[in-house]
């Protein structure tokens, strides 16, 4: 077997009034890899997320973060953790301090883990901030200055500042105009190839999950439904859920096969 | 033939807007949100207007229903039928809207009156435009609902909003909207918030709505995807401009302007065109 980075094994989420929102999942993430987790609201896409990112805690099972139980480390084990282990969110407006520049921003997780000097973190900054294509003035921009695109190149920055080894994204393109989730897609998957990082994107809009993702799981009311290659899972479903799913998506080109480009505009 | 050039060699459009502007004043002079729009809709056709946020999609809508906040100032012509609607008093206004010309907006949730049961809530046109007493306008819908395929509805009518599912909620909408049985049905973005397995099941309610009614359909959104499914004529909008519109067969098949050529290369897709043979 490939070297697995992500081990979910037999992982329940209970709320009350006895719902399991995420329902015995068992799922493995290998390095370099990106996993897309798809499905409707409820599924437990999001709660499975949450749970990786030690945000909330599964009501039974295990994962593990490179053979280490993400939720009994503690100390130095739980700091390393978390800073092999990154998160960006569909809603970077509410996930920055609206008073901090994008600088600070930037420049609280290398502090907290004590990367560097004040000289390197800026540069450090700047490097990232060219990287996600945003121009070297905006350290001294604040959130609310930023477009949707553009904060959300920035948590991408915050993300992918610390050199992670995994990326965990929930529908970070979601709030966005199409013409820039595309341009936020083509960075992720650049970034994410340049970087070497294995990622989790959990998504609704499985023409997003599609375009990132090498494996698809799709899940419904909390349960793994199937999971495979994006291109097994897309063009040869194996549970009827899957290819209703499938069957619902408005997609323009299910109809219309238009000679465009690509790559154009992109 | 497609509908629009069936309906252009008889009749008059149900919708006409001609030059419409919507300026909203500024202190540095003013922004403008919609700028020299044309469009039509004809009697029995689904319109689709797509745009990306800030193209002006909405506004136009809005101005359509003379719902713009107050500062907006509006030039240009909007023609319902016969009826001017930009040179109606408001009280006239309020007399169109709902019974020639109804709204389903995005959140139905947030349009729902949440201490009102959904039958008197969906009847409520039919006392205010038709003079029923409430216990008629609920018997109506309960019919309604079920046209909109709510499973006992003579149950339902009872519950109040939250008891509905977002997509029911959105039907409720939908049944509302049709009381009346409208020339127009404006809807902005009226499947963007649920579940595709919903979307598509409301989509399809809508394109059954207009087959049965003939009712004509101005259809607001960003999504290419629904636009494909639903409309049979696009007009795609870009900061407040139309810049092209079509067949929804000419708009995919052969995109003339850059920006709607960029919006479709932009458009994530489970069918690559690689694939495409």
């Amino acid at each position: 077997m490939s070297d697995t980075v992500i081990q979910i094994a037999g992982v329940t989420k209970s709320f009350l009034r006895g719902v399991n929102a995420v329902d015995d999942v068992t799922l493995s993430v290998a390095r370099g890899e990106t996993l897309g987790i798809v499905g409707e609201s409820g599924s437990g896409k999001s709660t499975l997320l949450r749970m990786i990112l030690r945000l909330i805690r599964p009501s039974a099972g295990s994962i593990t973060l490179d053979g280490r139980d993400v939720w009994a480390a503690s100390g130095r084990d739980l700091k390393q953790a978390r800073r092999q282990m990154q998160a960006v969110f569909q809603d970077p407006a509410s996930s920055f301090n609206p008073r901090q520049s994008i600088g600070a921003i930037l420049a609280a997780p290398l502090e907290v883990h004590g990367i560097g000097d004040r000289a390197s973190r800026a540069r450090r900054i700047g490097e990232t901030l060219e990287r996600v294509g945003l121009p070297a003035t905006t350290v001294s921009r604040y959130p609310h200055q930023l477009s949707g695109g553009q904060r959300q190149r920035v948590a991408i920055a915050r993300a992918v500042i610390m050199r992670p080894a995994v990326v965990l994204a929930d529908e970070p393109t979601s709030a966005l105009d199409v013409s820039v989730q595309a341009q936020v897609l083509k960075l992720f998957r650049e970034i994410k190839d340049e970087l070497g990082l294995t990622s989790v994107f959990v998504s609704h809009n499985l023409a997003v999950i599609r375009e990132v993702s090498d494996r698809v799981a799709v899940m419904r009311h909390g349960k793994l439904i199937e999971i495979g290659t994006a291109e097994r899972v897309f063009t040869a479903p194996e549970s009827d859920y899957t290819r209703a799913l499938i069957d619902a998506v408005p997609d323009p080109f299910r109809r219309f096969r238009a000679p465009v480009e690509l790559e154009s505009g992109s | 033939m497609d509908i629009r050039s069936r309906a252009l060699q008889d009749g008059r459009p149900t919708l006409s807007i001609r030059d419409l502007t919507v300026d909203f004043p500024k202190r540095d002079g003013a922004f403008r949100a919609v700028d020299g729009v044309s469009l039509d809709v004809w009697p029995g056709e689904i319109v689709g207007v797509i745009g990306e946020s800030g193209s002006g999609k909405t506004m136009t809508a809005l101005s359509t229903l003379r719902m713009l906040p107050k500062r907006a100032v509006v030039s240009g012509s909007i023609e319902l039928g016969q009826r001017r609607i930009l040179d109606l008093s408001p009280a006239d206004m309020r007399k169109l809207r709902g019974d020639r010309l109804s709204f389903i907006p995005q959140d139905a949730m947030r349009a729902l009156n949440p201490t009102m049961r959904i039958g008197r809530q969906v009847g409520e046109p039919l006392v205010l435009h038709r003079n029923l007493s409430f216990k008629a306008a609920v018997s109506r819908a309960v019919d309604l609902l079920r046209a909109v395929h709510v499973r006992e509805p003579e149950r339902r009518v009872e519950d109040y909003p939250h008891g509905f599912s977002g997509g029911m909620q959105q039907r409720a909408m939908i049944a509302m909207g049709l009381a009346l049985e409208p020339e127009l049905i404006i809807a902005d973005e009226p499947t963007t918030a649920l579940d595709v397995t919903v979307q598509a099941q409301v989509l399809k309610l809508l394109k059954e709505i207009r087959d049965r009614e003939a009712t004509s359909i101005l259809f607001i959104t960003h999504d290419l995807g629904v636009v494909a499914e639903l409309c049979d004529w696009v007009y795609v909008m870009y900061r407040g401009r139309i810049v092209e519109q079509g067949s929804v067969e000419r708009i995919f098949m052969d995109p003339r302007d850059d920006y709607t050529k960029m919006l479709l290369a932009s458009t994530p897709t489970l069918f690559p065109r690689e694939a495409a043979i």
